[in-house]
């Protein structure tokens, strides 16, 4: 059975689900309680990570630097992680965050474009921080490409590999087929971050355990983008149930599940809407539900069609003029057959 | 900007390129139709490097002796830099020395920055002017149109580029592309404060590169004088780069004016998508001129 080290994303993800307000009060008070429960990584921050705050992704209620003390400052087992993508996040974030206390740097990247974050991945070791390859939208590429990408994070020194399966798109056994993939092309442990488009967020973690997964994303009551991620406290006690070793105890991690609702109520957690079913089952990114609903009502077509088009063109974020271009064609091909 | 005719009987000015990555191959064959110019070797370190390939079948003279090969050149006045960072900080001083004009395409940033139709007439005091970076070629005439007309509080940038379109230098750059970037858009854009945000995009077919522009006003501001002046640099903007192109006219969310325009490239060496290498070579392409203009 498998020893698990468990990454909670709650107050970095879950920013998402709560358009980047989280306080510092917000942040002290959950990571005060995920380390009492004994989780062993907290990730803090803008959803987009480091320098995400913008008028383009949102602007965030605190500063970077102002969440990571907040979450600093209370830990006493657990580290503090932050999300850092090339593009977005500078050197000087990572300094300032090394500065803050912070002890893991997971660099993020679309998992066809690993050598873009070499630089980052070096300057974080420099810093003398416990670093994590991160390929974003992993249900996107194939098992054999994400090998190659897992190899390049390696070589770039990057202590363990997560796979981000961003739209909830995977089944369970092709969550195995590419953890396989990835564990037979490096030496360093392997890590899956689960969406739950398809209410399988925990089943996916369990065929990633099995296939050699040592590090485990989740976010408590689920928080995250779209449907969300996996549900931590869920997931540590059904990786308990399977026979898994945990660190985290199950009343303490529901014991901050629910300092964390408190804290952000009335938020309600994220539901598994029909949108969110539909863009898992298309893997399209979730990112683009209002620019279907708005061109599908613009043209006149079905928006359910339209995102199935979309995930047939595998779109990635930042085509919205294709979804305008395939909701007018979609809406010719009605009126012709009509 | 001012249009500058440069007669045919004029002597062509000497000029090499360092660099036959994607940026310096695309470049090759911008100078080689450019009569202001004799291009006499393009030098890279590749022996099996596409774009020297490329230069062979074109005629154009090829080194693999990297910097070398051009300071060993008689007579070059201009050279282009598409390598590294690193390697530009290293051989701008030897430029200098041999009294070698540096147009700098790396984000090295060792002589002023420039973008032709906002600063393009300065900077020749210097041995050596930095392109900054393809975003800042495509974002900065945004930025300064508007701030000319308003108070731009803060400016933010997002540069969406395709996957393809980038080579090795910029992904191993990725850091000094964004920083150089967001200084730009303070220093010569105009803003009190920049932000820079850079996506590659690996969409099959590729994307055009895109360009999303904010700008955060305080104060009263003249919507219709922010939508003048913001058409106007595209038009400037369209003298060197034809395929430039407004997508998003000005308009306000609240605190700030969003605006989008897109990069078509002339199709040089990479597609048409790489508008991205387009806007950075046109750009050098044009400043090199003006120095040539300074020389006749």
């Amino acid at each position: 059975m498998a020893k698990i080290t468990f990454v909670d994303v709650t107050l970095r993800d879950g920013n998402h689900t709560y358009r980047h307000q989280f306080t510092p009060e917000i942040v002290s008070a959950t990571a005060a309680a995920l380390d009492r429960a004994g989780v062993d990584i907290i990730e803090v921050g803008h959803g987009d990570g480091l320098g995400g705050s913008s008028l383009h992704v949102g602007r965030a209620a605190a500063g970077d630097e102002e969440l990571l003390r907040a979450a600093c400052r209370v830990v006493h087992k657990a580290k503090v992680a932050i999300l850092l993508v090339p593009g977005f996040g500078l050197f000087r974030d990572l300094d300032m965050a090394a500065d803050a206390g912070v002890k893991v740097a997971r660099v993020a990247t679309h998992c066809t474009e690993a050598d873009i974050t070499e630089q980052h991945l070096r300057r974080a070791k420099d810093l003398g921080m416990f670093t994590v390859g991160y390929l974003i939208s992993a249900g996107m590429a194939s098992p054999e490409q994400l090998a190659e990408e897992a190899r390049k994070l390696e070589s770039y020194g990057a202590d363990y590999v997560n796979l981000a399966e961003s739209q909830g798109h995977l089944v369970p056994a092709e969550v195995a087929a590419r953890m396989r993939a990835v564990r037979n092309a490096v030496k360093i442990p392997i890590g899956f971050h689960p969406h739950n488009n398809l209410g399988l967020a925990i089943g996916n973690i369990l065929a990633a355990v099995e296939e050699g997964a040592t590090f485990i994303d989740g976010s408590l009551k689920g928080f995250g983008g779209g449907a969300g991620n996996a549900q931590t406290e869920v997931a540590i006690t059904a990786l308990k149930r399977a026979g898994h070793e945990v660190g985290a105890d199950i009343f303490g991690i529901m014991d901050a599940a629910d300092v964390f609702s408190k804290q952000v109520e009335p938020q309600p957690m994220p539901v598994i809407d029909n949108d969110s079913i539909l863009m898992g089952y298309a893997n399209v990114y979730g990112g683009y539900i209002h620019p279907v609903k708005h061109a599908a009502e613009r043209y006149g077509c079905d928006p359910r069609q339209l995102v199935l088009r979309l995930g047939e063109r595998k779109v990635v974020a930042a085509q919205e003029d294709v979804v305008i271009e395939e909701a007018q064609r979609l809406a010719h091909a009605m009126r012709k057959a009509a | 900007m001012s249009e500058i005719q440069l007669s045919h009987a004029r002597p062509r000015i000497p000029v090499a390129i360092l660099g036959s990555g994607n940026i310096g191959t695309d470049l090759m064959v911008k100078i080689l139709r450019n009569p202001a110019f004799d291009l006499r070797l393009l030098s890279g370190i590749d022996p099996a490097s596409e774009g020297l390939a490329r230069a062979r079948e074109l005629g154009c003279r090829t080194s693999t002796d990297g910097v070398e090969a051009i300071l060993e050149e008689k007579g070059v006045q201009i050279v282009f830099e598409a390598t590294s960072a690193r390697a530009h900080m290293a051989n701008a001083p030897r430029y200098k020395e041999a009294g070698i004009f540096a147009v700098d395409l790396t984000p090295a940033k060792v002589g002023p920055s420039v973008v032709p139709c906002v600063n393009g007439d300065s900077g020749f005091d210097a041995h050596n002017v930095n392109l900054i970076s393809c975003a800042a070629q495509a974002t900065i005439p945004i930025v300064h149109g508007v701030s000319r007309v308003a108070n731009v509080k803060y400016a933010e940038i997002v540069a969406t580029v395709s996957s393809r379109s980038i080579g090795p230098g910029t992904r191993q750059n990725i850091e000094e592309f964004t920083l150089t970037t967001q200084k730009a858009l303070a220093e010569l854009g105009g803003a009190g404060r920049g932000k820079a945000l850079v996506v590659v995009n690996p969409a099959d077919p590729p994307l055009m590169m895109r360009n999303t522009v904010y700008t955060m006003v305080d104060g009263d501001v003249d919507e219709q004088a922010v939508t003048a002046s913001v058409l106007a640099m595209v038009k400037a903007v369209q003298k060197y780069v034809p395929g430039y192109r407004l997508t998003v006219e000005p308009f306000r969310r609240g605190d700030h004016f969003m605006i989008g325009v897109e990069v078509e490239g002339a199709g040089d060496f990479l597609p048409a998508y790489a508008g991205n290498l387009d806007i950075i070579n046109a750009a050098a392409v044009a400043v090199a001129e003006r120095y040539a203009a300074t020389l006749n």
